[in-house]
């Protein structure tokens, strides 16, 4: 055995035994009242509906899916910062559901959060080192403040930016720019989980790919367990372990990286991928049929048995009738379809 | 001719900062039924340009330049003669569908609005004729659709509505800016495929705004990219694709994360920022993002022409990668 597998399978036996995050269950509701004064109904909102996964030290888990799916209310509720309804969030074998105020604020000192659109996420009026070093005054506040601009100076760096633009304000940063900073405040704890929210689908192709790759090695660099929320099944690709798809506030599937994009086992998953537009004139233009046709059902109104029938091309009785509960197959990779052993939903090789 | 020629457009906002320019010696054109897309950043230039054509720039922009519609200046023009051309032969999609719609009319009435201010039709011809253009974007159930408000759309509705109406009056000349960028991946999928067949039906020629190189991939047979307020590589899809000969454009393309590449192959970022519009670089524009930036590149380069009708503005000759 050579040096490099040996170590891949350290690195992989040290993961296994360090998982830290467990979702057992989880559902939120949201309710909703539609109409006007007597005629006004309440309803309830299934944003997320029954999710269950694991995740590792140095691991990162990609969430994509369409709007309206619950892929960001999920993430909030990972955080504590919505109370789920039903189900239980195990952060290091302990239930956030279960703590006090007090407790589940000293436990966000390992878990973070990094959101979509960078500039509405930072205070206008605050300075970067202000930004960067709040977390660090709100959980310590009796830290020197020598130690703190070594800090934020020391971060600033981390993330790519120029330590001597620390007094600037968030307006005089592109947006890749305070992407970082946000990047920079969320890591400044040394926190153990880090859930982006759409990090860069507010920012250019280019920048975004700045952004990516940083997050990338950071993740490395401080073996952070990462959720990565996308609707682009592209950008998670480049930076996922696994990947999870949501549909309707239900996983639809949960599989390691290199099986997802190669033989997806969930009709839907199969139609993401094959939506995607590829940037390739001659790959593009094999036009396929298999599109999906039609929009997403209402949340409000998910269609009994499995969320997904009305839109499926392989649609059967028993999909109308059972909800297909999220179970595990031979490869260790976990499906929502009662199909999924007979589908062969292998991706085409594009054909050169 | 040409169906639209643009020559040395120029455009410049006026702010309290100082003047921004969007938009610094354009020149393209597009021939009838052809479709063209326009690539670039945020900032590049690539929506304010059309918008100049337009006349729909904001108060503070001022443009100047030509731009020939079947030989016509549509700069030089009053309001009244362009407004015989918008929505008739000329006809816009915006990005985003819900602010383009007004909330407190129905469909119906926004719809027959166009057709019979330009097409004289009576309401009810009008009418019938919202309806079969709602069908063949595939609204479900035109008839009682169409009597809807825009909130009672989905996303993806809307902007099959924005694509319908665009669509009303046959026009010669589509300019679709970012029509499929607020949507999901299979909604997206959906719009592009119906816009590639409507063109292929009725002969209209596209100006395709996007920053999607996978999009113009699907769609177009020309790409113009732009760079700050400047063209900085204009050709044919394939020649764009797998010829490109601007550092920009294959930084781009390089950029891009692909599903249909194997493992991690990564992605590689173009470092740095786009210039400040307000103080541009002297020189080439892209110069300091460029690896293959040297001493030559503090002079402006000029826009270079190949046998094959492919452009670009370095001064390199586009072969050495």
């Amino acid at each position: 055995m050579n040096d490099k597998a040996m170590n891949d399978k350290v690195t992989k036996a040290r993961v296994k035994n360090d998982r830290v995050l467990r979702v057992q269950d989880l559902a939120v509701h949201f309710k909703v009242r539609e109409g006007m004064l007597f005629k006004a109904k309440t309803h309830v909102l299934k944003a997320v509906n029954g999710v269950s996964f694991e995740l590792n030290a140095g691991e990162t888990l990609g969430i994509v899916g369409e709007s309206g799916c619950g892929k960001s209310t999920l993430a909030r509720a990972i955080l504590g910062l919505i109370k789920p309804n039903r189900g239980r969030v195990l952060w290091l074998g302990e239930d956030l559901g279960k703590l006090d105020d007090e407790t589940l604020r000293q436990k966000r000192e390992d878990m973070q959060i990094v959101f979509q659109d960078p500039l509405a996420a930072l205070d206008p009026r605050m300075t970067v080192r202000d930004i960067i070093a709040e977390p660090l005054w709100t959980f310590y506040p009796r830290i020197a403040r020598v130690q703190v601009d070594e800090r934020v100076r020391g971060m600033m760096k981390m993330v790519g930016l120029l330590p001597s633009h620390v007094n600037r304000y968030p307006h005089e940063f592109s947006s890749g720019q305070c992407q970082r900073i946000g990047i920079a405040r969320a890591l400044v704890l040394n926190p153990k989980l880090v859930v982006c929210d759409e990090p860069v689908s507010a920012l250019d192709v280019s920048i975004q790919a700045q952004i990516v790759n940083l997050l990338k090695d950071l993740q490395k660099k401080l073996n952070l367990a990462l959720v990565f929320i996308a609707h682009d099944l592209s950008v998670v690709k480049h930076i996922s372990d696994r990947v999870m798809v949501m549909y309707l506030g239900r996983a639809m599937e949960i599989s390691a990286k290199d099986a997802i994009y190669k033989r997806p086992l969930h009709p839907y998953t199969h139609a993401l991928i094959k939506a995607a537009p590829v940037p390739d004139p001659r790959i593009a233009r094999q036009v396929s049929d298999d599109g999906l046709t039609g929009d997403m059902p209402s949340p409000l109104d998910p269609p009994a048995g499995c969320v997904f029938h009305t839109r499926c091309p392989y649609v059967v009785k028993r999909c109308e009738l059972e909800v297909p509960a999220l179970r595990r197959m031979e490869n260790g990779d976990w499906v929502a379809c009662h199909c999924a052993e007979e589908l062969d939903l292998t991706i085409g090789k594009p054909s050169t | 001719m040409a169906l639209l020629q643009i020559k040395k457009l120029y455009v410049d906002f006026k702010t309290n900062e100082g003047d921004v320019h969007a938009v610094t010696d354009l020149n393209f054109s597009i021939e009838a039924g052809d479709a063209l897309a326009i690539v670039g950043e945020s900032g590049s230039g690539k929506t304010q340009s059309m918008m100049a054509v337009m006349n729909l720039l904001a108060e503070n922009g001022k443009a100047r330049g030509k731009a020939l519609f079947k030989g016509e200046d549509l700069m030089q023009m009053n309001m009244a003669d362009l407004n015989k051309h918008r929505g008739k032969e000329i006809a816009m999609i915006f990005q985003d569908p819900m602010t383009s719609l007004n909330p407190y009319l129905r469909i119906e009435k926004q719809m027959i609005e166009v057709v019979m201010h330009h097409q004289g039709l009576t309401k009810t011809e009008a009418r019938a004729h919202a309806i079969e253009m709602l069908r063949a974007v595939r609204i479900p159930d035109p008839e009682r659709r169409i009597r809807q408000y825009p909130h009672e759309y989905s996303g993806g509705m809307r902007q099959r509505v924005m694509v319908a109406m665009g669509l009303l009056c046959q026009p010669d000349l589509l300019i679709a800016d970012e029509p499929t960028t607020a949507l999901d991946v299979t909604v997206q999928a959906q719009i592009s495929q119906l816009m590639s067949e409507l063109r292929a039906q009725s002969n209209t020629a596209i100006i395709l705004i996007t920053h999607d190189l996978g999009v113009v991939a699907g769609m177009c047979d020309r790409v113009l990219v732009m760079y700050a307020g400047q063209a900085v590589e204009c050709g044919s899809v394939e020649q764009i694709f797998y010829q490109p000969k601007h550092p920009y454009t294959r930084g781009l393309l390089k950029s891009v994360p692909r599903l249909d590449q194997p493992g991690d192959a990564g992605i590689e970022a173009i470092p740095g920022n786009p210039p400040n519009l307000l103080s541009l670089p002297e020189g080439c524009r892209f110069r300091e993002r460029c690896t293959k930036a040297h001493e030559a590149c503090s002079e402006a380069p000029p826009m270079q022409l190949d046998e094959q009708n492919h452009a670009w503005r370095c001064f390199l000759d586009g072969h050495s990668q």
